[in-house]
């Protein structure tokens, strides 16, 4: 288990920097598609900012309920991608042929930009989850059950 | 081009450095001024995203994995035990370097026109990616479209990544 960190420069840089990396780390998510960024770079900035909270503030403390909170969330983005994938298969084409998205109202090409977009969310979900899970799991420490073996269940 | 030359010195300098170093703390920490070196290179010869993601994970959150994986090992489990440069090694190192230099001598040329890569497939993504994908970063459409099955599996390792992890480290927890 990770102590808060005692130095108050460390705690107030942590307080300003931990909000806007956390919006940079969206920027480049949803930015992915016209700049450099995208899914897996989005989630690293995201998991790294979680990690910044764990590791300022300590995993129990109310800064890093975003990160405790992600913990279950693993595998969530696993899922959105291959959902996508058989929402193609059920639209009648091949696995992630995003073409076959039946979204109504969009031409091919914006289907196309659709799929790339909620994919790129779930590589982001699945590497920020990664991210911080491995964090956690390697601050992990035996004697941690009996104080809040709520977290880890 | 007159930056690239002190940038490569800085990138091998710090590669020597992070195996040069007295203990394994500092190692790392050069090992993350190295990767930020190498994502300047990456930017220098315009791979924008590679660079992007070297600077992110490389200098970032590899860091912070091994520095978290140090803490939590033992002083003797860290401590460098360098054994004596056996002949083989030191005779046999150098003349696998020459192999692939000799090999890399029939590679085309960086940025070549002509090769066999630019004249096929780059082509036929850059032309047709903005009217197939709506998607101006080609690098996306790329990864995310068009090669869509190896991020997918990708992701699948990442996923057993985080799970492995969890599953070896998170033993005692019920």
């Amino acid at each position: 288990m990770i102590q808060p960190h005692g130095s108050l420069i460390v705690r107030t840089l942590g307080r300003i920097v931990i909000p806007i990396a956390q919006l940079f780390g969206v920027y480049v998510l949803v930015f992915g598609q016209y700049g450099p960024g995208g899914g897996f770079v989005g989630g690293v900035v995201i998991a790294s900012s979680m990690i910044m909270a764990i590791l300022i503030f300590g995993l129990g403390s109310a800064d890093s309920a975003l990160a405790r909170k992600i913990l279950h969330g693993d595998g969530l983005g696993l899922l959105l991608f291959a959902g996508v994938g058989g929402l193609c298969l059920i639209g009648g084409g091949e696995f992630l042929n995003y073409s076959n998205l039946q979204i109504p109202g969009l031409n091919e090409a914006s289907r196309h930009s659709v799929g790339i977009l909620l994919t790129q969310v779930g590589v982001a979900l699945d590497v920020a989850v990664t991210g911080v899970s491995i964090a956690v799991s390697l601050s992990f420490e035996q004697d941690e059950i009996s104080r809040d073996g709520a977290i880890h269940d | 081009m007159t930056i690239e030359i002190p940038l490569l010195i800085l990138l091998i300098m710090t590669a020597a450095g992070a195996i040069l170093a007295k203990d394994l703390i500092s190692s790392v920490l050069i090992l993350g001024s190295y990767s930020f070196a190498l994502a300047l290179v990456w930017a220098l010869v315009g791979a924008v995203d590679v660079a992007f993601v070297e600077a992110v994970v490389g200098a970032g959150l590899a860091t912070v994995f091994f520095l978290l994986t140090l803490f939590r090992a033992s002083e003797k489990d860290t401590a460098i035990r360098r054994l004596p440069v056996s002949w083989t090694a030191i005779v046999g190192l150098p003349l696998l370097g020459l192999l692939l230099l000799y090999g890399a001598g029939d590679l085309p040329v960086f940025g070549d026109p002509s090769s066999p890569a630019s004249l096929i497939i780059s082509p036929a993504y850059i032309e047709n990616s903005v009217e197939q994908t709506q998607t101006p970063n080609v690098v996306t459409a790329v990864l995310m479209d068009y090669r869509s099955f190896d991020t997918f599996i990708e992701t699948v390792v990442i996923f057993t990544a985080g799970i492995a992890c969890a599953l070896i480290l998170r033993n005692g927890s019920k």
